[in-house]
């Protein structure tokens, strides 16, 4: 009962917050209830029980691209209100089309399939394992992972720095 | 306990939300934050999966890492290229940007 209550309570949060990403004219407050939104989620990660996706969520989400984000809209600064609108010419077909698939994936989500209820417990080691799995079954996609996100970084310093070479 | 069609649900409303931002906003960065909003719910979507069917395996966990990490290098290299351009052209506004308009 608790556990259900806590959901809701979230999950309005969460979706409140998202809308108003998307919806705010300014864009900085969007990035705060952007921030709002990601830490949400974690709270989702904390009631799955994923404590260390919780964290990750939590260290990377928000730590790092949210900070990233409020940077970029201070370094293009006049851009975030505008006299302007911040929708663009399609918006109405963007809200009818998102409308149907969003209506289109919760009937299909809540009524047409049977979902598997069976509850296993989560082993208590499980960060535990997680780290062991990272490091033997799963080390190829972590060494590619790790590999790709220091490719990025090196392209996105040169891409934004200021010299021409 | 939570049915895992709430989870369903929640993820897919959010789906949608972030679907909608990338689909209407003008402004780059905007739509780079409805990008990690469907992330966001992709992940929502792979944990609750793993909780429900397989907790015992941490498959459904490492593939929520790497879709963190893969967000994480999306978000540097397209934040790092708008800030290029609004040096270069001066707008993140993406219908301004209309170089190869011929």
């Amino acid at each position: 009962m608790v556990l259900q209550a806590v959901f809701l309570i979230t999950a309005l949060l969460t979706l409140g917050s998202a809308l108003m990403v998307v919806l705010h004219r300014n864009l900085f407050i969007s990035a705060l209830f952007l921030i709002a939104s990601f830490f949400g989620v974690a709270v989702f990660y904390v009631l799955l029980e994923a404590e260390f996706l919780a964290v990750a969520q939590v260290l990377i989400y928000i730590g790092a691209i949210a900070t990233l984000i409020v940077f970029a809209i201070m370094l293009s600064r006049g851009m975030m209100t505008g006299r302007t609108s911040p929708r663009n010419a399609q918006a109405l077909w963007a809200a009818g089309g998102s409308l149907a698939l969003g209506a289109a994936l919760l009937y299909v989500v809540v009524f047409r399939v049977q979902w598997p209820v069976a509850e296993k417990a989560v082993p208590a080691d499980m960060i535990q394992r997680l780290g062991t799995g990272l490091v033997t079954d799963y080390v190829v996609p972590f060494e590619l992972a790790s590999l790709l996100l220091m490719a990025a970084l090196i392209g996105a310093v040169m891409i934004a720095r200021e010299k021409e070479v | 306990m939570i049915p895992l069609s709430w989870y369903l649900a929640v993820a897919a409303i959010l789906f949608v939300i972030g679907f909608y931002g990338v689909l209407s906003r003008r402004n780059a960065i905007a739509i780079l934050m409805g990008i990690e909003l469907m992330l966001n719910a992709v992940n929502l979507n792979l944990v609750a999966f793993w909780r429900y069917t397989q907790p015992d395996q941490v498959a459904g966990q490492v593939f929520a890492i790497i879709v963190i990490t893969v967000a994480a290098a999306e978000a540097a290299v397209g934040l790092a290229l708008f800030i290029a351009l609004y040096r270069l052209r001066g707008t993140v506004h993406i219908d301004e940007i209309d170089l190869l308009r011929g």
